[in-house]
């Protein structure tokens, strides 16, 4: 299941793109909730609730992965600031889609919540907590090529 | 006529309350994760700032950690969602 790193991914971003492909793994069972409460504008919001959750992992590990590059003290402003544009874009993005006739306030929310804490507990499995690999764990060697 | 209006005034009332609710319930539940997640990256930056050789392996759980303090703020968001007239 593991994703293999290249030596240029900073860790967060790794991780950030490891959530992203378990969402899009996982994205069919929200998908059918969200056209079992509410039809097409189900399906449409638990998909827009998705691609949020994506998003904001994203727009966080690239916030961290340019902040540290500068300094550790840019590392902490950035990362309270990010959290406070990352919220604030959310807001935005309900704020203009939620009186579209397909906007499912149901779904989205479910989608939402469930999608981003069941990802994290998902991906704290796949984490590599070592000095050597940092961020995603690496894939087992494969023993194909392997000769006694 | 005037039961109509005052029905009306009322009725917008609970609207504009409803609104401020939740945009006061949005921000009182974006202060903890704040805290939490100030508290995550300080300590993070002084584990880095102590061995700088540990740094990627800080990173990993500093970005975790964010990301699951950030959890609570969603809550929060939720039921601004929710709340919204």
């Amino acid at each position: 299941m593991s994703a293999t790193p290249t030596s240029l991914d900073a860790p967060e971003v790794s991780i950030a793109r490891d959530l992203a492909r378990r969402a899009l793994i996982i994205s069919p069972i929200f998908l059918l909730i969200g056209v079992a409460i509410d039809g097409v504008g189900g399906l449409i919001s638990s998909g827009l609730a998705l691609a949020l959750v994506a998003f904001n992992f994203f727009l966080g590990a690239k916030i961290i992965s340019r902040a540290i590059a500068i300094s550790l003290n840019t590392l902490y402003g950035a990362v309270l600031f990010g959290y406070l544009i990352r919220l604030g874009l959310m807001a935005v993005a309900v704020l203009i889609v939620r009186n579209a006739d397909w906007f499912a306030t149901v779904p989205f929310a479910i989608t939402l919540l469930i999608t981003h804490l069941g990802l994290l507990i998902w991906e704290t499995k796949h984490v590599s907590l070592s000095l050597a690999f940092p961020g995603v764990m690496p894939a087992k060697p494969s023993t194909d090529n392997f000769q006694e | 006529m005037l039961n109509v209006l005052a029905e009306t005034a009322t009725g917008e009332m609970l609207e504009g309350l409803k609104a401020i609710g939740a945009g006061l319930g949005y921000g009182l539940a974006a202060i903890g994760p704040g805290i939490g997640i100030g508290t995550v990256v300080g300590n993070a930056i002084s584990s880095m700032a102590r061995q700088p050789e540990s740094a990627g392996m800080v990173r990993t759980t500093m970005f975790l950690g964010i990301a699951f303090t950030e959890a609570l703020a969603l809550i929060g968001f939720v039921v601004f969602i929710l709340l919204l007239p």
